[in-house]
């Protein structure tokens, strides 16, 4: 009965396509609009995640996320370095400061401050120059989507296009001189500035003079040392706070989910998404049955038992919701694909995929639901009457 | 339950009543018939006298509230719903008026579903219909689809639908009342010499005079009741 279960649906064509469409249109509102979520939220954390080395980062206990800094006094960096299971710790200064380009603008930049020894917290990837390149005079490297934009050389003239940064090129940051040795991609973050690197002693002479400007200490563990101990024993010793890099990408992301109305603004498009399926499907499907309903009062007639219509129903379902689901993660995967170059925030892992597939498995049990119950109570009698 | 009987169907002192309180509507009043095994039965009378109630009482798609109906001496208010569809699925063969094909089946496929519905293989179903679609006159519009054929032909079809399973009752309502003269008497032709055998009876309801001569026997009903039976039309 499964084949008459599905001819039944795919014969009234309009109707079939018109629920196929309400599932994809669900199916591709929900799983895009996560999508960009997830993108965005990966953004707020792009920093940190870019970090692969230290096990550990230590900063001010008030500090909620990678952006809210309050610098450290330098000499917690020597505390750090003594307590037990810290095999190094390393400064990082994180501040944004002012470029002036060559046409007299001002730039606002990220600028990171590594450990001039070791240079840990480098840029994930170096696309011209090295990164020990940092160690000659006057050195930063930019990342590519400031080098490209923002800090670009403006165009000579109106109709012209502006003339990306590049080696050799020099930027005045804070009034001092720097000189570009190297291009570099970072993820992209939730702060649309350009990126600069450079040492920690220099970026010290960048800064405004202020008491405190030690940022984070990046901490490295000693083979066999547990994180989660070695940061209690620093919280305990030094006051300061210590978490793991997981744990700060967690306390970066519940800061925007917790004071930004990033959360309310997707999840009302996911649930809107999901509303919208459920009315165009689940009515489409409703509708479907309704004008079926003789032919299953028939099919009852002749002997079908309501466990095998049930079936038939769900099959019926299924069927759409695995077009509709597969359609709509599809036009999803492609506007990601299509967008991949853009200033876009998306991103699709497996965990969207999943909850778009039980969403969209909900609108089609609900929408079964509904026929299933109408087709159940159905008298066969109906058959007769004309 | 079975008892052996020559009689396909008995009904002593049926009665049914559509809705409650002031709105209840009696639609059998006490029904006595007896319909044998071989015999094409038909049962005639004004619009609303019960006729439709009273085969749906027969081919167990709806309770009676009072007396006993066995049909091939099963009591179906007894049996519990499953029992009593499965029945159903193996005894009994619809013909109905608007002749309630699936639109989206072919011909040949409409007439597999009774087999499919008792878990018949496909393959093998689908030759059992073939074989009975020739029966009919049909096998050469195995492949259409139901608007593709006239009203005769989707009777036909309909026809040879509640044969392939070779139930013991077939029950017809109104066969011929959307088809014209000659196409229902020649639906009628093929009831009697293809559905009619002295292992099944049919029950047929029907207004339309034209086609009592095919009945073995007639029952007049008016008002719930059974008025009269009788052998020929000319008796009416």
């Amino acid at each position: 009965m499964n084949r008459v279960a599905l001819k039944m649906l795919m014969g009234d064509r309009a109707k079939y396509i018109g629920i196929v469409f309400g599932i994809t249109f669900a199916s591709l509102l929900i799983t895009q609009q996560m999508s960009i979520f997830v993108g965005i939220m990966a953004r707020t954390f792009g920093s940190i995640a870019d970090l692969s080395q230290p096990d550990v980062w230590v900063m001010d206990p008030k500090v909620m996320m990678i952006d809210d800094i309050k610098p450290l006094q330098s000499t917690q960096l020597y505390r750090v370095r003594g307590i037990e299971g810290v095999e190094w710790a390393v400064p990082l200064y994180r501040g944004l400061l002012k470029a002036r380009l060559s046409n007299g603008s001002f730039q606002t930049c990220t600028v990171t401050g590594l450990d001039d020894t070791t240079l840990l917290g480098g840029p994930p990837e170096m696309l011209e120059g090295r990164l020990e390149d940092l160690r000659l005079t006057d050195s930063v490297i930019v990342d590519i989507a400031g080098a490209t934009g923002r800090l670009a050389k403006p165009a000579a003239t109106p109709e012209g296009r502006p003339t990306p940064l590049k080696l050799g090129d020099t930027l005045e940051i804070n009034d001092k001189r720097a000189t570009v040795v190297g291009i570099c991609r970072v993820q992209r973050t939730f702060q649309s500035q350009p990126v600069v690197y450079t040492t920690y002693s220099r970026a010290m002479s960048f800064a405004p003079r202020e008491r405190k400007l030690l940022s984070f200490i990046l901490v490295g563990l000693e083979p066999g040392a547990r994180a989660p101990e070695v940061c209690e024993r620093i919280q305990e010793r030094t006051g300061l706070q210590a978490v793991t890099r997981d744990d700060f990408i967690w306390m970066t992301m519940n800061y925007f989910l917790k004071y930004t109305g990033i959360p309310i603004n997707f999840g009302t498009a996911v649930l809107l998404g999901f509303f919208v399926g459920i009315a165009i499907a689940g009515m489409t499907f409703f509708n479907f049955t309704q004008d079926n309903l003789k032919q299953f009062g028939a099919l009852k007639a002749m002997g079908t038992t309501n466990g095998t219509l049930l079936r038939m129903i769900l099959l019926q379902s299924s069927m759409v919701g695995a077009i509709g689901y597969g359609m709509g993660v599809g036009a999803a995967s492609l506007f990601g694909y299509l967008t991949r170059n853009s200033e876009l925030a998306f991103r699709m892992p497996w965990q969207v995929l999943a909850i778009s597939a039980c969403a969209v498995l909900f609108i089609c049990v609900v929408s079964a639901l509904f026929s299933i119950r109408k087709v159940i109570k159905l008298e066969p009698a109906i058959v007769f009457k004309s | 339950m079975t008892t052996a009987t020559q009689f396909a169907v008995t009904c002593h002192g049926v009665t049914k009543t559509y809705g409650t309180g002031p709105d209840r509507v009696p639609a059998l009043r006490g029904i006595d018939l007896e319909v044998a095994a071989g015999e094409l039965l038909m049962l005639v009378g004004p619009s609303g006298c019960g006729k439709t109630t009273l085969i749906s009482v027969i081919a167990g798609i709806l309770d009676h509230d009072e007396g006993e109906v066995r049909v091939f001496g099963e009591d179906l208010k007894a049996a519990k719903q499953n029992a009593r569809t499965r029945f159903r699925g193996r005894n009994v063969g619809f013909v109905f008026q608007a002749f309630n094909l699936l639109p989206a089946l072919t011909a040949l496929e409409n007439v597999a579903v009774p087999l499919l519905i008792l878990g018949e293989p496909r393959k093998r179903a689908l030759e059992r219909a073939q074989a009975t679609l020739e029966k009919v006159g049909l096998a050469e519009r195995s492949g259409s689809l139901p608007a593709q054929l006239s009203g005769g032909q989707q009777q036909r079809v309909a026809i040879a639908r509640a044969l392939v399973h070779e139930p013991r009752l077939i029950v017809c309502d109104e066969p011929t009342s959307s088809l014209d003269h000659e196409t229902g008497h020649k639906v009628m032709q093929v009831m009697r010499s293809v559905a009619l055998s002295q292992e099944r009876a049919l029950v047929v309801v029907t207004h339309d005079a034209r086609i009592f001569e095919f009945a073995d026997r007639i029952a007049r009903m008016d008002d719930g009741r059974i008025q009269k039976v009788v052998s020929s039309p000319a008796e009416l």
